[in-house]
């Protein structure tokens, strides 16, 4: 079983996602296109971690989804209180770093 | 690697859908088909842990919680497809095609020799490796990131703890407050009417109709109003004119032209319309 | 009052070179020394700070003041006259001035035969013109602050005097300067009075570099700036050394007494008020230059060169003052180039030696009583004219004012050397000293004398004799008794002034300060000297005689002259010589500095501003708030360090 399909497959949904945190301007859909980045990463190290037949690239993966489920949970809470006072989820509107 | 070959082209185009899905939800529902395809891949790759880690954490909670707020901040609200910022959308595109060309060359230039495979890694199983690691080599990393999300949950709170400007007001307050209003408004003194309950309808979206005929706006919620999915007091005027109609051409003498029952409201007298309507009651119960 | 003694007294050693100074430490009527500088400076003081209410008395506090300090140095003159010769010299330290690790100054004050001559001077003829001052300056409105003006320069000018180390004689030197400067911008409204008195002070600040320099070395390479120890030990300092200090402390005294090259401020300086031309400009402060080469006696007969140098300096100026003297109309520029001019000559006597020193003491001082005289009375004249300086509108004044006739007739002949007056005793020594030391300058000294004949002559002619020119609305009047009295005791001073010299009684009562003369043998006798000194003279005054007294004054100066009346007039071009070497150059460099200034080092800052200012105009724009702008510039960085790797790892 090759790798190099895996790492594609990664290097692809890593663009994609890219692509749409820059194309996005609803935050949570930018938000999504964040985590499908992340995503991406994690299957790259998991496929290394097979390549490389140790656990260390699974653990890494594993702190990977840890680390995105604390940024995930601030960055929406971030999100509802922009929505609370802005009555808009689109990034573009958050332009001024304050008000 | 069938299950590779079978998954990638669909995560691929599920990405590639939330990329342009207009609809966050859809993006989002998307989004859970290339995670569940990724949590496929990293079971076929000798990572059972992360395959369960994935779908429990990251399907089902992170995109759960996407879906909340999502219905928080309004589900139906789709993006506008017009770009703001010059240039944006065409450098993103630009540069996106050219990175991802990049990463693939450099991708399948890399050859990193044998596949050594996981066999041996995971003879004690698979979870019982990562433990050793974690608790072992990545134990202070563990711990850190324990205090991560300690720290992300508290921030959470603090985020999206909505201030109180003023005091609650007691069942007592509320009262007088009602009876203040009343004295020097003449605002209705009882509850909001009920929605109206037909035969046709008996939902939260349609309005109850006054002794007059005449659909009364305040029995249906605000929001509902707001986001225009009430239907119209017009339409239903007209709805009911013909159910009307109809009965008056059945010929039955016992029923009124007009509203028989008086209102049930509990102030006599009172011209508001926002008594409870008999009537409709009765002309649907026919 | 504290009264230290430097060194207990022990004979003068005259045995070498110069005398060393050995003070003694002062008691008596000695003790009473730093009243004579207290008494001005506390009646300045009072002037300068009481502010109007001292207006009604204020200038008799000014003449009551100088008059206590002549009064006392009077007194400490009699007592030191009755001591013995070697007795003469007496110390008093008032107090330790500057303390620094091995740098001391004490504020001590030196009383000898030199000091006390200079006393009796500033103190006499400053006394004089003070009184004269109340009668000249009565209708200004600000009389009181110009006596305490006045009253400020006289206590610099005894500080100048009475110091016993070069530092607190540079605390006097400096102290007169100031008064200059703000006694010839009295008048300030008038605009070349208040470049006058700038120009006087900034070529002073020229000489005072040498002065200020001159005490440094003095202190690096002796170890102190006290005269006494000076004295003790300037022969051992190399000859390089002393040269340096010789031509420095020349440098200060042509500063100060408005010698060539520095000569420029002093005809200017006649804007200050008449009084102040006699007492500072003429009389005293002018010849601060003189008395600092006979006080450091020590360090100039050790360097040679440096006398050379006084010599030279000397004789041109004496010259060079008198052919300006020749050609100026306003009776007071006159003046100014004839005191120049015998500034030059004590300046050359100065520079003779132990042979001059006393000669040129004796000049100072005579000169000092006519020049003052003489001063007096041209304000004497001026004020009868409404102020008006220019001598072609005088004429005939001696019918309309005897007294200032007289007495200005009697400074007239002390300076031309008429036989008998003091100029004659002065002068005439001077020149003769002049002839042992070398021929050229005994012939430049004589030519002097006959062209100071000449100016003065003129001078008087022109003021006082032929037609009336004066204008219809003059009407010329005697001055008052408070200013013709000044005049007529300066005027008896002027012809006695001579007798200092009875029995060479000047040169050996400054013998212990300045040493002994060896008597030079001339090829003529000294009789014949004088004689042909006398004839010069003679031809002098027939020459102006001619010129001047048989022709008809213009009112008008003649425009059609010849070029050197042309030159005299303009100063001898000494003005021109400074602006184009000096003063041009300098606005030049100044101006381009400042063009520099603006355009290169501001324009190099500004420019930098402008620069960043506009780059930030440019990459503000890049700075939108967006956050996905920035997401973009992030993944084109990636990009960027993808295509670098990549490119490296397949290279």
């Amino acid at each position: 079983m090759s790798e190099t399909p895996f790492l594609v497959l990664s290097a692809i949904l890593f663009t994609i996602g890219a692509v749409g945190v820059l194309t996005r301007r609803n935050a949570l859909v930018l938000f999504m296109c964040v985590e499908m980045m992340l995503n991406a990463t994690n299957l790259a190290l998991v496929t290394f971690s097979r390549v490389h037949g140790n656990l260390d690239g699974q653990v890494t993966a594993f702190f990977v989804m840890v680390v995105a489920a604390a940024e995930v949970v601030v960055g929406l809470a971030i999100i509802v209180t922009i929505f609370r006072t802005r009555r808009s989820a689109s990034v573009d509107d958050a332009s001024l770093l304050k008000y | 690697m069938i299950a590779f070959w079978l998954l990638a082209p669909v995560m691929v185009v599920a990405a590639l859908g939330v990329l342009f899905a207009r609809k966050a939800v859809h993006a989002a529902l998307l989004l859970a088909v290339v995670m569940i395809g990724l949590a496929v891949l990293y079971l076929v790759q000798d990572a059972p842990f992360l395959f369960a880690v994935q779908i429990i954490v990251y399907t089902g909670a992170i995109l759960m919680l996407f879906l909340f707020v999502l219905m928080l901040v309004g589900v139906d609200a789709s993006d506008s497809v017009v770009e703001t910022i010059k240039g944006q959308r065409v450098l993103a595109i630009l540069l996106g095609l050219a990175f991802g060309a990049l990463l693939v060359v450099g991708v399948a230039q890399v050859t990193v020799g044998t596949v050594v495979g996981l066999d041996q890694a995971n003879t004690d199983g698979n979870i019982q490796g990562l433990a050793d690691l974690l608790f072992s080599r990545y134990a202070i990393a563990f711990e850190a990131t324990a205090a991560l999300l300690i720290t992300a949950a508290l921030g959470t709170m603090v985020l999206a703890h909505g201030e109180r400007m003023e005091p609650k007001l007691s069942q007592r307050e509320t009262a007088d407050k009602r009876m203040r209003d009343y004295a020097e408004h003449g605002r209705h003194l009882g509850p909001l009417p009920a929605p109206g309950v037909y035969a046709r309808h008996n939902a939260v979206d349609t309005p109850a109709l006054l002794p007059d005929g005449t659909p009364a706006e305040s029995s249906v919620s605000r929001v509902l109003a707001a986001r225009g999915t009430v239907r119209s007091a017009g339409r239903l005027a007209d709805d009911i004119e013909e159910l009307t109609r109809g009965l008056r051409d059945d010929g039955s003498s016992n029923v009124p032209g007009e509203p028989d029952a008086t209102p049930k409201g509990p102030i006599e007298g009172d011209p508001s319309r926002q008594g409870h309507d008999r009537a409709s009651d009765e002309e649907v119960q026919r | 009052m504290t009264t230290t003694v430097v060194t207990p007294l022990s004979a003068i050693s005259l045995a070498e070179g110069a005398p060393v100074i050995e003070a003694a430490s002062a008691d008596g009527v000695f003790s009473l020394l730093w009243l004579i500088i207290a008494l001005p400076a506390l009646g300045a003081a009072i002037l300068l700070l009481g502010g109007r209410r001292t207006d009604a008395w204020g200038h008799l506090l000014g003449v009551a003041t100088v008059a206590g300090s002549f009064a006392l140095s009077l007194l400490a003159f009699l007592a030191l006259l009755g001591r013995d010769a070697e007795d003469r010299s007496v110390g008093q330290t008032l107090y330790s001035w500057i303390e620094a690790g091995p740098f001391t100054v004490d504020l001590a004050l030196l009383y000898d035969p030199l000091s006390a001559l200079f006393l009796l001077l500033i103190t006499g003829v400053g006394g004089i013109i003070h009184v004269y001052s109340i009668g000249y300056m009565e209708h200004d409105a600000r009389r009181r602050r110009f006596f305490g003006y006045l009253n400020l320069f006289v206590a610099a000018m005894l500080v100048l005097v009475l110091a016993d180390n070069y530092l607190v004689l540079f605390l006097g030197w400096e102290g007169v300067g100031l008064a200059s400067y703000l006694l010839i911008g009295f008048w300030q409204h008038k605009p070349s009075a208040a470049a006058a008195a700038k120009k006087a002070f900034v070529v002073n600040r020229v000489g005072d570099i040498g002065m200020a320099l001159g005490v440094m070395l003095a202190f690096a390479t002796f170890g102190t700036v006290g005269f006494a120890e000076i004295s003790a030990v300037a022969g051992e300092a190399s000859d390089g050394v002393l040269t340096a200090l010789g031509l420095l402390f020349l440098l200060a005294a042509a500063g100060k007494s408005a010698q060539v090259p520095l000569q420029s401020w002093l005809l200017d300086a006649m804007e200050g008020p008449t009084p102040v031309s006699a007492l500072i400009h003429a009389a005293t402060m002018v010849t601060a230059g003189v008395y600092l080469v006979v006080r450091s006696n020590f360090i100039y007969e050790a360097a040679p060169v440096a006398q050379t140098a006084v010599v030279i300096v000397g004789a041109v100026t004496l010259l060079w003052g008198a052919i300006i003297g020749t050609a100026k109309d306003d009776i007071k520029k006159a003046l100014a180039g004839s005191t120049m001019s015998q500034i030059g000559y004590m300046m050359l006597a100065a520079g003779l030696g132990v042979a001059g020193y006393a000669f040129a003491i004796f000049h100072l001082l005579t000169h000092g009583f006519f020049k003052a005289n003489m001063f007096l009375g041209a304000g004497s004249v001026m004020h009868a004219m409404d102020d008006d300086v220019d001598m072609r509108h005088y004429g005939a004044l001696q019918k309309m004012l005897p007294v200032t006739f007289l007495t200005f007739a009697m400074g007239y002949l002390a300076i031309i050397g008429f036989p008998g007056f003091s100029g004659f005793w002065s002068k005439d020594k001077i020149i003769e000293a002049a002839f042992g030391e070398n021929l050229v300058v005994g012939l430049a000294a004589l030519l002097g004398a006959g062209i100071t004949a000449f100016y003065m002559t003129r001078l008087m002619l022109m003021t006082f004799f032929g037609e009336k020119r004066w204008s219809e609305d003059v009407h010329p009047h005697e001055s008052p008794k408070v200013m013709t009295v000044p005049l007529i005791v300066l005027a008896a001073l002027s012809v006695l002034g001579g007798a200092m010299l009875l029995g060479n009684w000047v040169v050996e009562w400054l013998e212990p300060t300045v040493g002994h003369a060896e008597h030079h043998e001339l090829a003529v006798s000294p009789l014949v000297m004088t004689l042909i000194v006398t004839v010069v003279v003679a031809v002098g005054v027939a020459l102006a005689w001619v010129l001047v007294g048989k022709r008809e004054v213009p009112r008008v100066a003649p425009a059609n002259v010849s070029v050197f009346t042309r030159a005299a007039r303009a100063d001898l071009y000494g003005d021109a010589l400074n602006e184009g070497l000096f003063m041009r150059p300098g606005d030049r460099f100044v101006g381009d500095l400042t063009r520099f200034d603006d355009h290169g080092v501001d324009g190099a800052v500004n420019g930098t501003a402008a620069a960043f200012g506009g780059m930030s105009g440019v990459f503000r724009r890049w700075q939108n708030g967006f956050v996905r702008s920035y997401a973009l510039s992030l993944l084109a960085g990636a990009v960027l360090l993808l295509a670098v790797l990549l490119a490296v790892n397949l290279a």
